[in-house]
C-alpha cells in the first residue's frame, strides 16, 4: 500500500561494474567477528537506480573531479623539507591497498591512525607541511584519491593485536543507545537495514565508499562527519572528529565491511 | 470578542492542566506497560493528535509506522508495525503506556519514550550535537500524549 508514498525504489540485487572494469563486490558473507549479521552489503545497493548508475562510470561520478584535483596536489611540493607525495610515494597507485586497511596501527606513532591522520602524519613529520583540516576540501579529496586506487580489493581492517583495543570499544560504541532517542547504531543500520525510516531506505551503514558525495550536500563527506550527523540524529551530544572514541568507532565499523570492496569515491543520497 | 472568549477559553484549559498535569517522574505504569489515569487531566483531541503523529519536529510517528488513514502524508516507515487497527487492538491506557514509553510494554524496543525526561546516555540539545543543558523537556507534553492517544483510538480498522 504505502509504495505510493515511499522514495525511489532501489534495485537490491543489482551488481557493480566500474568503468566497465572494475568489478565491486556488493553483497558478501559477514566476516566472523560480526554476531548481528549473515550477509553484508554495500550503502550502493540501497540507493535508487538513478543514484546506483552515476557510480557505475567515473564520468557521470562528481566525486572524480576532486580525485583529479588530488592528483595535483600528490605532485605538488609543499613545507619544509621540499617534499611533495610523489617524492616518497612515486605514484597514488603505489599506495593501492592503503584505504583497505585503514584505520590501522601505526608502529612509529604507536597509535591507530585513520587514513587522514596518516596523510596528515605525512605532511607533517616529511614534507614539513601544516596538516589538512580533517574532513574538508583537500583532505577528502587526496582520501578520494587513494580510495579510488583501491577500488575494486577487500576491505580488510585488522582488528587483533594492537587494534584489539580501539577494536573493543568500537564494538561498545556501536551497540551503545544514546540521545534522547535512545537508539544505537544497531537500532537502525544492524536490526532495521532494508527497512525505510520515513523516506530514508536504511543500509547497514558500511563506510567501504567513502569518501561518499552525497547528492544531498553536492561535496564530498567524511566518515566521522556522517557518524556526527547519525549520533545527533538520536538528539544525543555527539563526539568530535578524530576523538578517540569515534577512531575505534571507524575502525569497528570499517571491520564489519571486511570484504566488501573499496569503492570511494561513492555517490550516495 | 470571539478573540477574547478563545483566549479565555485557552486560560482556563491551560489552567485545569496545569493542575492535572502527571509529571514524567511521577507515572505509574501497570505490570505490562499501561498507564489507567490521563497524563494531563483534559481529554485528548484527535485532530491535534493526527498533526502531531505527521509531523517531523514532533511526535513524527509515520517515520517509522505506516497509517493508512494518514496516506495523504508522506512518508511512511517500516521499523515499526503498521498501526492500523490500534485502536482495536489496545485500551486507552495500553497506547497511553506505549506512547508514553513503549520500553514498559516491549523490553529494548527501539521505540523512543515521548514521556521521558531522565536515564539517558549523551542526552542533546535536540538536534544540535551539542550537550543538553538543564533537565531534558519530554519529547511531547502530557497534553499532547492524550491527543496522539485519542487519535490512536480512531484507528480501529484493519
Ligand atoms: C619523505 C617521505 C614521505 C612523503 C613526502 C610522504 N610520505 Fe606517506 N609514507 C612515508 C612513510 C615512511 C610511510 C610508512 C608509514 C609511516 O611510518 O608513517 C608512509 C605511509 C603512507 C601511507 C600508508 C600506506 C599504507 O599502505 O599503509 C599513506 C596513505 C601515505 N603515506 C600517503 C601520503 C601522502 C598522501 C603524502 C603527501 C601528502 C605522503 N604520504 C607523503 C613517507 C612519506
Ligand atoms: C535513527 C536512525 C539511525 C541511527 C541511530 C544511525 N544511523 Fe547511520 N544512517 C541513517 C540513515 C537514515 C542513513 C542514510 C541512509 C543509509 O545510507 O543508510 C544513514 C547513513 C549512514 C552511513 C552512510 C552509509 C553510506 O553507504 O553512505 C553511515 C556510515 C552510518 N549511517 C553510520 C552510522 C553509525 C556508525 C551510527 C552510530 C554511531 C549510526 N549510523 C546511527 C540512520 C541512522
Ligand atoms: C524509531 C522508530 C519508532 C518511532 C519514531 C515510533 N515508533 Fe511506535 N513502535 C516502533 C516499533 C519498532 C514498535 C514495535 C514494538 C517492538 O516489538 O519493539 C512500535 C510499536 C508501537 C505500537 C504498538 C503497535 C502494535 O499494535 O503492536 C504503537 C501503538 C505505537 N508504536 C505508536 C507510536 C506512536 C503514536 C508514535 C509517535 C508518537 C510512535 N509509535 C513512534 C517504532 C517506533
Amino acid at each position: 500500500v504505502f509504495a505510493i508514498a515511499s522514495a525511489a525504489q532501489a534495485d537490491e540485487e543489482a551488481d557493480l561494474v566500474v568503468n566497465g572494469e572494475i568489478e565491486i563486490t556488493v553483497r558478501t558473507s559477514a566476516p566472523e567477528h560480526v554476531d548481528g549479521l549473515r550477509d553484508i552489503y554495500s550503502g550502493w545497493v540501497f540507493r535508487s537506480d538513478e543514484t546506483q548508475a552515476m557510480q557505475m562510470d567515473d564520468f557521470d561520478n562528481p566525486g572524480m573531479i576532486f580525485v583529479e584535483e588530488a592528483i595535483e596536489a600528490f605532485n605538488t611540493v609543499e613545507g619544509s623539507e621540499g617534499n611533495s607525495c610523489a617524492s616518497c610515494h612515486d605514484t597514488p597507485e603505489n599506495l593501492a591497498g592503503a584505504r583497505a586497511t585503514h584505520p590501522k596501527w601505526n608502529d612509529n606513532a604507536e597509535e591507530i591512525r585513520t587514513l587522514g591522520m596518516q596523510i596528515n602524519g605525512c605532511r607533517t613529520e616529511q614534507m614539513g607541511a601544516e596538516p589538512w583540516a580533517a574532513d574538508k576540501g583537500d583532505m577528502l579529496a587526496m582520501e578520494a584519491l587513494l580510495a579510488s586506487v583501491s577500488r575494486g580489493m577487500p576491505v580488510n581492517v585488522q582488528i587483533d593485536g594492537p587494534a584489539e583495543a580501539a577494536y573493543e570499544l568500537g564494538r561498545e560504541l556501536y551497540y551503545t543507545r544514546t540521545g534522547q532517542l535512545d537508539l544505537s547504531c544497531a537500532s537502525c543500520h544492524e536490526q532495521n537495514y532494508g527497512n525505510y525510516i520515513r523516506a530514508d531506505h536504511l543500509s547497514q551503514g558500511q563506510i567501504n565508499g567513502f569518501p561518499t558525495y552525497r547528492l544531498k550536500n553536492a561535496k564530498l563527506n567524511g566518515v566521522q562527519s556522517r557518524f556526527r550527523g547519525c549520533v545527533r540524529d538520536t538528539r544525543a551530544e555527539t563526539y568530535a572528529v578524530n576523538s578517540p572514541e569515534f577512531i575505534a568507532l571507524e575502525l569497528y565499523v570499517a571491520s564489519r565491511g571486511n570484504g566488501l570492496s573499496v569503492e570511494g569515491p561513492s555517490v550516495r543520497n | 470578542m470571539k478573540q477574547m472568549f478563545l483566549t479565555a477559553a485557552v486560560l482556563a484549559c491551560a489552567t485545569v492542566a496545569k493542575a492535572e498535569v502527571v509529571a514524567p517522574g511521577d507515572v505509574q505504569f501497570g505490570e505490562y506497560g499501561a498507564i489507567e489515569a490521563s497524563l494531563s487531566g483534559v481529554p485528548g483531541n484527535a485532530d491535534s493528535g493526527l498533526e502531531i503523529m505527521v509531523t517531523r519536529g514532533k511526535g513524527n510517528c509515520i517515520a517509522c509506522h505506516a497509517v493508512s488513514a494518514l496516506e495523504d502524508y508522506p512518508f511512511h516507515g517500516e521499523v515499526g508495525p503498521s498501526l492500523d487497527g490500534v485502536g482495536a487492538r489496545w485500551s486507552e491506557a495500553e497506547l497511553r503506556g506505549l506512547v508514553a514509553n513503549a520500553k514498559m510494554t516491549f523490553d529494548g524496543t527501539v521505540m523512543p519514550a515521548f514521556y521521558q525526561t531522565t536515564g539517558f546516555n549523551r542526552p542533546g540539545n535536540a538536534f544540535t550535537g551539542k550537550a543538553a543543558e538543564g533537565e531534558l523537556d519530554p519529547l511531547l507534553t502530557a497534553q499532547e500524549i492524550e491527543d496522539v492517544v485519542a487519535y490512536l483510538m480512531t484507528l480501529n480498522e484493519y
